[in-house]
């Protein structure tokens, strides 16, 4: 067994729904994240995927402190982080970086690369003078794969995907431990976005680090993760190595998810069986009662509105659902999703 | 294939090439960028023409004027009988109704308005950047307790913006008696929330942007944040409006001056000054009010043409 | 028979201070009723460019359109006048774009947008239009039609609004449906649904579609017929079996073999394209691809590649499957 590097325990981020001129009054919360908990092994990746307002953003935010969470408590390698004073918590900073999801609007149009790149070192204190940092950094291009003549370059004047390596390379020049890589390619053009996937992968192989990865499409974190959470409306439904959640989906909404995957080849495109959810995710300010799939689910029954279901390990899945055990064997065919033997 | 292998090589050195010319170019910055975009700009340069010839005019003219602008008795002139003489070769735009040179006032009270117009901006300008941008900054990235602080200080603001303008200068004046300095001050004030609301909303609005998470992600501490993040990218629309605005206090200060809120010395050449006097007189010397109308005129479109310019250049969304 | 014939469309985007630009370079293809065509392209490809110039909604100022695009055997919709395009769009032809927010009203409640393209097209009023508009938003899947009309834009999810969007589009059944990224913006799941709706929409009208998209995945499930464009130029036409079973051109073979596929196995190394689609020679010197591709040969830069191989056609004169 790996050491963790990551521990979170029942972490819960509400935003307050606020209304009032003068003085604010709380009339709700949107609860981003309600009640997680997952770790992660040093040097592996855990993927994340859900779809759009599941609060997968918000759980990598709330991880790195940039959204204070509500409640449970977040460990990096035995340090826990929800209680560190504001200057303690800067300071550790550097051991968790992030890379976001649009690398446009994630670098300051008016900095040059050099500044962009060398701003964590100078709040941390690394490197004595300019000549060092720029050394540092120089060897950081390298490793991402940019021309050194980047340096005093600016964001704009530069490619969607080369932009996306200055905010890895604005990540990796702290030598941090943890990655927190929200949406890492989905704004990038097809061909560009497995470059960066390599790249990602490259370095965790020659560095060694954790990767939290975060995305929508489940391919992408199917192919660069160890093991995968699948989070619907603020809560986990299943978590399991990448492998066999791939191959054999227990939760009724990963089921759903894969299926509705499309996959470039139209042989299978034609053969599979699709499960089409019925409308869309329920507001996370007013979510249903006990399981919070139901709405959705084409298995829903009469406990599913009575009982919120806990994950439970089930064949080396953790699943949150009643009837996981039942739902098993149904739907999607096995063999579906093998690949074309070419 | 050894034609490709040349070829290829051939390629291989023009790339090295362009690296070495990349390599030697250096970046553009956003301002370089704009000041390019706004060179090319038309209007930009009429405005910047105008202005030049105005603070050109204004420093340099009073030194090369052909009369003193207070010598009163250049020539014969009475009010009784409707006789202001016109335009001369000695005299180019004629005599005022104390027959004192009315090209060499017009001239020195050029720079008497440029002073009003650039103090009294600096002074709106200062005070609203300041309470604006801690108002920003606090609302920001100061948690619970910065948006007290915002909610304060913009509450404040918001009781300036209810009071008209031209009464509160007047009060102003009233409050301090009238002078030059008081005018300055009056016109400036009355631009104080103008200034202060402009950078606060900039300023949250940068706040937001994902480049500040990732800064704070870095461990960059939240006073460097603001002021070398948030700040610089929030100044923008503050710089063109406080262009827009030199055009409007030098309108505001004539007008004040126009009721007779301003210096109390009517022997100084001040455009706002002149155009009162010339009011009384305008039936029989209608030119007396001309000439210190247009200039205000053409200052103030001077000052606009640049503003809305340099909205436009500094305007990301018209980046290409 | 073709419903729309496309024969050398060109698209060059030029102003006086700045170097003409071929978005879109002698593009042909045909369009069949009942048949949906995918254009597949990344970004500048001159995918929605194409689509613009069909439907005759590129700026008035600042481009040149060349090239024929005959409907049903008539009318030249790119030489045509403004008024009898107009009259078109809506009826014959519609569209449905990737972001339904912006392309919705948002002050006009639903039910009195798809009323207004009934009332225009159809000469529906009142009660009539009414009825029908309600039998639309149920037909493409919206529930409870009759409250959905009242509400706003912003009222209602992703979506429900590519359903409402949709929902006008067909409003007059028309016999050529575009439809440019229409799920680039939903989530996957909702995404399926959109598909499938799509999907039955043309079986059951024998619609004719256009499908605009990045995804080669989207492409797969829906479209008989595919273009991959790169540059603005078509480097390869198949079926689609025929393309995703024989990729031909390298940029399709690199395309396929760069996505990170749902049956891979963790481990597996992607092969992406090299560089970015801002590396690029002039169609006029030679294959525009060359720069980024790995079979590159001496004559694919001496001269623009034809469009060869017949039925299952590619631009490229060192293709997959031609050493062997």
């Amino acid at each position: 067994m790996t050491e963790k590097l990551v521990e979170i325990e029942d972490l819960k981020v509400y935003f307050p729904i606020t209304k009032g001129i003068l003085f604010d009054r709380v009339i709700g919360h949107v609860m981003a994240v309600d009640g997680v908990s997952l770790s992660i092994g040093q040097g592996e990746t855990y993927g994340l995927v859900g779809e759009s307002g599941c609060g997968k953003s918000t759980l990598g935010r709330a991880l790195l402190q940039l959204n204070p969470p509500t409640a449970g408590k977040v460990r990096l390698g035995g340090i826990e982080l929800t209680t560190l004073p504001r200057e303690q918590l800067r300071a550790q900073r550097k051991r968790m970086q992030m890379i976001f999801q649009d690398p446009m609007s994630s670098l300051d149009p008016r900095q040059n690369i050099e500044s962009i790149l060398s701003e964590g070192l100078v709040a941390h204190g690394i490197g004595a003078n300019r000549e060092e940092r720029r050394a540092l950094i120089s060897r950081t291009l390298d490793a991402v794969g940019l021309p050194r003549w980047a340096l005093s370059r600016y964001p704009h004047e530069f490619s969607g995907g080369q932009r996306q390596r200055i905010g890895i390379a604005r990540a990796l020049v702290l030598s941090p431990e943890l990655i927190v890589a929200d949406e890492p390619v989905s704004a990038l053009d097809v061909s560009i976005q497995a470059q960066v996937i390599n790249l990602l992968d490259e370095l965790q192989t020659s560095l060694g680090l954790t990767y939290l990865v975060i995305a929508h499409d489940l391919a992408v974190v199917r192919h660069i993760s160890d093991t995968v959470g699948v989070m619907y409306l603020g809560a986990l439904v299943e978590e399991a190595s990448s492998n066999d959640l791939y191959r054999r989906p227990l939760h009724p909404y990963t089921k759903a998810l894969m299926s509705a995957v499309p996959v470039p080849d139209p042989l299978i495109e034609e053969r599979r069986e699709r499960i089409l959810l019925k409308g869309d995710l329920p507001s996370p300010a007013n979510p249903p009662s006990g399981c919070r799939f139901r709405t959705r689910c084409p298995w829903a029954r009469e406990r599913c509105a009575a009982e919120r279901p806990e994950l439970r390990l089930i064949e080396g899945h953790k699943v949150a659902c009643h009837f996981a055990e039942e739902l098993a064997g149904i739907a999607v065919p096995e063999g579906e999703l093998v690949s074309r033997s070419d | 294939m050894t034609q490709l292998a040349r070829k290829k090589i051939a390629k291989l050195e023009r790339l090295a090439e362009l690296a070495a010319v990349h390599a030697n170019e250096g970046g553009e910055s956003l301002w370089r960028e704009a000041f390019r975009r706004l060179r090319h700009n038309p209007a930009a340069i009429v405005g910047a023409v105008i202005l030049g010839i105005f603070v050109l005019v204004g420093f340099v003219g009073p030194f090369l004027v052909p009369f003193s602008p207070t010598q009163t008795g250049l020539g014969f002139v009475s009010e009784a009988q409707n006789i202001i003489p016109g335009p001369s070769a000695q005299h180019w735009f004629g005599l005022d109704h104390q027959a004192r040179d009315e090209f060499s006032r017009m001239v020195v009270g050029a720079r008497q308005t440029l002073l009003v117009g650039v103090v009294a901006t600096a002074f709106g300008l200062f005070f609203g950047c300041l309470i604006g941008g801690l108002a920003g900054a606090a609302y920001g990235l100061g948690g619970k307790r910065g948006r007290s602080l915002d909610n304060v200080l913009m509450r404040f603001i918001d009781m300036l913006l209810a009071m008209p303008g031209l009464l509160l200068a007047v009060s102003i004046v009233a409050l301090l008696g009238p002078s030059l300095t008081t005018v300055m001050i009056a016109v400036g004030f009355v631009s104080i929330p103008t200034f202060a609301r402009l950078l606060r909303g900039s300023m949250i609005a940068q706040a937001n942007a994902e480049y500040v998470v990732a800064a704070t992600s870095l461990g960059v501490g939240r006073r460097k944040i603001a002021l070398s993040h948030i700040l610089p990218n929030s100044v923008a629309p503050v710089l063109v409006q406080a262009t827009l605005t030199l055009a409007t206090a030098i309108i505001e200060a004539a007008g004040l001056s126009f009721l007779g809120l301003g210096n109390p010395d009517p022997a100084t050449a001040e455009w706002g000054a002149m155009l009162t006097d010339a009011l009384a007189r305008f039936e029989f010397a209608p030119r007396l009010a001309f000439y210190p109308a247009v200039g205000i005129i053409i200052t103030a479109l001077g000052f606009t043409l640049l503003g809305e310019a340099m909205r436009e250049a500094l305007d990301p969304k018209l980046r290409k | 028979m073709a419903l729309l014939n496309v024969e050398d469309l060109t698209v060059v985007f030029g102003g006086k201070d700045r170097a003409d630009v071929r978005a879109v370079d002698g593009v042909s293809f045909e369009v069949r009723a009942g048949e949906v065509i995918g254009l597949v392209g990344e970004s500048g490809c001159g995918k929605s460019v194409t689509s613009l110039a069909l439907m005759g909604l590129l700026p008035p100022k600042g481009n040149k359109v060349t090239g024929k695009a005959i409907f049903d055997d008539g009318v030249n919709l790119l030489s045509t006048d403004q008024r009898t395009l107009r009259d078109m769009r809506g009826r014959e032809i519609a569209m449905i774009f990737q972001d339904p927010l912006s392309s919705l009203n948002p002050v006009v409640p639903i039910g009195v947008q798809v009323t207004e393209v009934l009332a225009r097209h159809r000469g529906m009023t009142g009660e009539r239009a009414r009825k029908e508009a309600e039998a639309l938003l149920d037909r493409v899947g919206i529930p409870d039609p009759r409250r959905r009309l009242k509400e706003y834009p912003h009222q209602l999810s992703g979506g429900m609004r590519q359903r409402a969007l949709i929902a006008m589009a067909v409003a007059c059944r028309p016999r050529l449906l575009i439809a440019d990224e229409p799920t680039t913006a939903l989530d996957v799941t909702i995404q399926a649904q959109i598909l499938e709706l799509l999907k039955e929409l043309v079986h059951q009208d024998g619609t004719a579609m256009i499908m605009i998209t990045h995804d080669l995945g989207v492409v797969a499930g829906l479209c008989d017929w595919i273009n991959v464009l790169y540059a603005g130029r078509v480097v390869e036409t198949a079926s689609r079996h025929s393309l995703f079973a024989q990729p031909t051109h390298p940029y399709t073979h690199g395309l396929l073999a760069s996505i990170p596929r749902l049956d891979s196995v963790r481990g597996d190394r992607l092969n992406p394209i090299p560089g970015s689609v801002r590396d690029l020679l002039p169609w006029v010197e030679g294959c525009a691809f060359a720069p980024r591709c790995e079979r590159v040969l001496e004559s694919c830069v001496e001269g623009p590649p034809a469009l060869v191989g017949g039925a299952h056609a590619y631009r490229c004169v060192n293709p997959f499957g031609a050493d062997s």
